[in-house]
């Protein structure tokens, strides 16, 4: 058995930032276990641009974003193994994986980090009545298939879902000469950023269909068609609005699934509203010494935001580790309310927070010229004005901890409130 | 010339083949399909089923325990998932609960062993995820789960190991009777055989007809059913609802990857090769299947899918030479319990044959038993390790979610009847039947077929050689 002071699990850019934060806090042993080839994660195929505005102040591409980091880490002589499979993850923090190289190995760490990221939803998980061809692909994979094989997947396609990989490959797949006939999306609102509807459907001419869906996937070898309709309040498709598209391909971009089978091994509890663990404001699970961090806790719309709460969970490892993490004082939870879908962290011990309380959370709808009100159990304690609030754009709050030491309340809500 | 054609590769036509392999005989088993068990075989409950149901006048009620009871040893034999959880008819109120009676009797009639009424105490003890509504149920333990694909390839590979041979993508267009022989055009070419067995499935009745007289037609019977991830603690045997005049009801049935199934329904098509999902059936399974147990986590659905029953007119399985052609015959109707009783079929096939033949000589180097395959996920952590030392590409994981490692699908690519396709990959060691349905390996899939079969990774297909997946190079790449 190996001995690690701490073992960052994934590779990509939520990995690679903790582990590097980590090292800054003077943790000396650490090991970044990463299934791919290489390190960088889902970064790797994102070639176009539009990362690092909030972390580095200009625009870079997936992988000279992650280049950075990769740099960075390999600078500062972390460990890390490639082609590594994590199998498994015990209560008592010690990890089982493989390689070709190591074959099967078992280390046990002081305090570990869980930053395996997000899958893609799939065909199967929202039923698409039809049959099941080839040429119906994931917009992820279709990326890594055209940006990192160097293959293309189709050349008449429709895009079900207007999540940012959709949009992305919208635009990537009429650049490599496909001909996208539209895209559909089932909420009356785009699941997407709005620069990526301007940037990779608008200036492309490709319609954006709203509150419509596909209804039906023809072909019985490569798709050879696919039927969208609109749908009512119910998402149910009302007849007589069919749409046939002659087509060889679907992709789909229907949501992000944040990938927990392992945190689950791990006994750690997961958030319903997020899909990924319960954190506190360290990034720690439920399980002592296990953090998380990335989209392996909630989906980001942005990586820099991954990074910012990633290097949270480094510090909050080292800290673990140095055993300066304070359970006493001032504790509290936080609970969305209406029109807000979660919060992130779960759980505050004040102690441990420094300035700000930085919260992540997302809302339900669309709203325009609303307020986000924070309350301690009933008693306000801030409001922020928001001109446009939408399912697609994560909010990032800041509360300053002068602003709540010394309160004792039990529930932290955040609330959408409309202006009167 | 060969001494026996089959004619449909699915669990009927390999099981068969696999029987006959045991006999000096050239056999030639063909499909229209790019691999093994691709249409019927790759789309049903798989559910061994104990075999109280048909009734026992009937050649499914012959055969279904005696088929059932053959499978532990098929199964050992040639290394295919198989387990026998039992399985309960579960009933709704008094009516119900004589139904359940009835069944009973009729399962004494056919000789199925250990059943048992149970009350609702008993049931909810066993099940606790079922609805407290159930009033009792028929327990019947000898009722199994399997892979149905899995054991279709196993039986064919074992057959080919034992000197069978077997075209793929082979669409016979007719059969010419000739003296003492049938010769059998395909798009591939033409084969003789002295005999010739018919077990394709929804359209053994065209077979049928290319040779004999029309005297039974096959009207397929489509069924929807969801896939459900693992990792849920749902039931522990095979579910099915009491039958009533408004149905047969749908079940709930473990699978022996760990997954559930939940359907089918039960509509005719006309269409012999639609097997399309549609959302009124699938909502229909749902509603459905929530008479069962309110707790199945509908949100936690990996897949659905449809497949087809090849049910005959007849109301049986239709196993004969058929009239006015000797040395032809048809294995049809082969719908449920047609999974359950075709190793008692195949064997009474083969007898068939012998007596046509009048005899048969036994091979005596016939092996029974094909090369195990390593299932790496299920192994003990010395074994991995063991293996992995071995052959370091056991190290080498390339579908997460079901863990599956590189050495597994290098392997299932060069046994006999070895994966050439993303699909028949899948079908043998599971990359993209988990939960991100080949999101992350797909990729990975493709580039290992196209190295091990020496072909461009655009030339790899999903399934039949027309699924492509990709198109050509990106622009960069030309």
């Amino acid at each position: 058995m190996e001995n690690y002071d701490l073992v960052v699990i994934g590779g990509g850019p939520a990995g690679l930032a903790a582990a590097i934060e980590a090292r800054n806090n003077s943790v000396q042993k650490i090991l970044v276990i990463e299934r791919d080839r290489e390190l960088g994660g889902i970064l790797q195929q994102c070639i176009h641009n539009g990362f690092g505005l909030h972390i580095f102040n200009e625009e870079l591409s997936g992988p000279e974003y992650a280049g950075r980091f990769i740099a960075e880490l390999m600078s500062m002589n972390i460990e890390y193994k490639l082609d590594t499979m994590v199998l498994d993850i015990t209560n008592d923090k010690i990890i089982h994986a493989i390689n070709q190289k190591d074959g099967y190995i078992t280390i046990q760490a002081k305090a570990v980090i869980l930053s395996m990221g997000c899958r893609e939803r799939t065909a199967g998980a929202i039923n698409i009545p039809g049959t099941r061809p080839s040429g119906v692909f994931t917009a992820g994979t279709a990326q890594r298939y055209i940006n990192m094989e160097g293959y293309m997947v189709g050349k008449r396609v429709v895009i079900l879902g207007s999540g940012d990989i959709g949009l992305i490959m919208a635009r990537r797949m009429t650049l490599e000469g496909a001909k996208v006939l539209a895209v559909v999306e089932v909420l009356p609102f785009s699941g997407g950023l709005t620069r990526n509807i301007v940037q990779c459907l608008d200036d492309f001419n490709i319609p954006l269909y709203l509150s419509h869906t596909v209804i039906n996937i023809k072909g019985n070898k490569r798709v050879e068609g696919v039927t969208i309709a609109e749908v009512d309040q119910n998402r149910k498709p009302i007849p007589g609005t069919e749409i046939d598209y002659d087509c060889d391909t679907l992709l789909l971009s229907v949501g992000l699934i944040p990938e927990n089978e392992l945190t689950v091994q791990a006994g750690a509890e997961i958030d319903p509203h997020t899909n990924g663990p319960l954190v506190n404001e360290s990034m720690e699970t439920s399980r002592d010494g296990i953090f998380a961090c990335g989209n392996v806790v909630h989906v980001h719309d942005l990586v820099d935001f991954v990074t910012e709460e990633s290097r949270r969970a480094g510090k909050g490892a080292a800290k673990y580790i140095q055993g300066k993490l304070s359970n006493n004082g001032q504790t509290f939870k936080t609970k969305p309310l209406n029109g807000v879908s979660y919060i992130v962290p779960q759980t505050v011990r004040l102690e441990n927070v420094e300035k700000g309380l930085e919260l992540f959370l997302r809302v339900r709808n669309v709203y325009k010229n609303v307020k986000l009100v924070m309350k301690g159990d009933d008693e306000v304690i801030k409001e922020i004005k928001k001109r446009n609030l939408a399912p697609g754009e994560m909010e990032h709050l800041t509360l300053p901890v002068d602003s709540i030491a010394g309160k004792s309340f039990e529930y932290l809500t955040i609330e959408v409130k409309e202006e009167a | 010339m060969y001494d026996v054609a089959i004619i449909g590769a699915g669990v009927a036509g390999t099981f068969i083949g696999r029987e006959l392999s045991r006999y000096q005989l050239k056999i030639l088993m063909i499909d229209r399909e790019n691999d093994i068990g691709n249409e019927t075989t790759a789309a049903n409950s798989a559910i061994i089923h104990a075999g109280y149901d048909a009734k026992a006048k009937l050649l499914k009620g012959k055969f279904n325990a005696p088929g059932n009871a053959m499978y532990d040893e098929i199964c050992d034999e040639l290394d295919v998932p198989f387990k026998r959880i039992g399985s309960l008819v579960i009933g709704f109120d008094e009516t119900d609960h004589k139904t359940i009676q009835g069944l009973y009797e009729n399962g004494l009639k056919n000789n199925v062993p250990d059943m048992k009424i149970l009350t609702h105490d008993e049931v909810l003890e066993m099940e606790p995820h079922l609805n407290d509504t159930v009033y009792s149920a028929l327990y019947a333990p000898t009722a199994g789960i399997i892979s149905p694909w899995e054991l279709a390839i196993a039986l064919a590979e074992n057959a080919i190991e034992n000197g069978a041979e077997l075209k793929l993508e082979t669409t016979v267009t007719d059969i010419k009777k000739e003296d003492g022989s049938y010769t059998i055009i395909t798009d591939k070419g033409d084969y003789t055989a002295k005999y010739v067995i018919n077990c394709a499935g929804v359209h053994t009745d065209t077979i049928n007809n290319m040779v004999a007289e029309p005297y039974f037609k096959i009207r397929p019977k489509k069924g929807n059913y969801y896939v459900l991830d693992k990792g849920i603690d749902l039931v522990n045997h095979v579910i099915f609802q009491c039958p009533t005049d408004k149905g047969k009801g749908v079940l709930i049935a473990p699978t022996v990857h760990g997954n559930y199934l939940i359907g089918p329904d039960s509509e005719y098509v006309d269409d012999k090769d639609c097997v399309s999902t549609e959302a009124k059936c699938l909502e229909f399974v749902k509603e459905a299947s929530l008479l069962s147990s309110t707790a199945i986590p509908y949100n936690k659905v990996i897949r659905s899918f449809a497949g087809l029953r090849a049910n005959s007119d007849s109301g049986d399985f239709i196993i004969e030479e058929a009239k006015g052609a000797r040395g032809f015959i048809n294995v049809a109707g082969f719908e449920s319990p047609g999974l359950s009783s075709i190793p008692a079929v195949a064997k009474y096939v083969v007898e068939l044959v012998n007596s046509i033949a009048g005899g048969l000589t036994p091979k005596i180097n016939f092996n029974p038993r094909r090369r195990k395959v390593v299932r790496f996920n299920e192994l003990p952590e010395e074994e991995k390790k063991q293996l992995i030392k071995e052959n370091p590409l056991y190290g080498k994981v390339i579908c997460r979610c079901e863990t599956v490692t590189e050495a597994e699908i290098i392997d299932c690519i060069h046994r006999k009847a070895g994966a050439n396709s993303v699909k028949a990959v899948k079908k043998r060691v599971r990359p993209g039947a988990g939960r991100c349905q080949g999101g992350f390996c797909g990729p990975r899939v493709v580039e290992i077929l196209a190295r091990e079969l020496g072909i461009d990774e655009a030339d790899v297909p999903y399934d039949s050689t027309e699924a492509y997946i990709l198109t050509g190079k990106t622009k960069n790449e030309e």
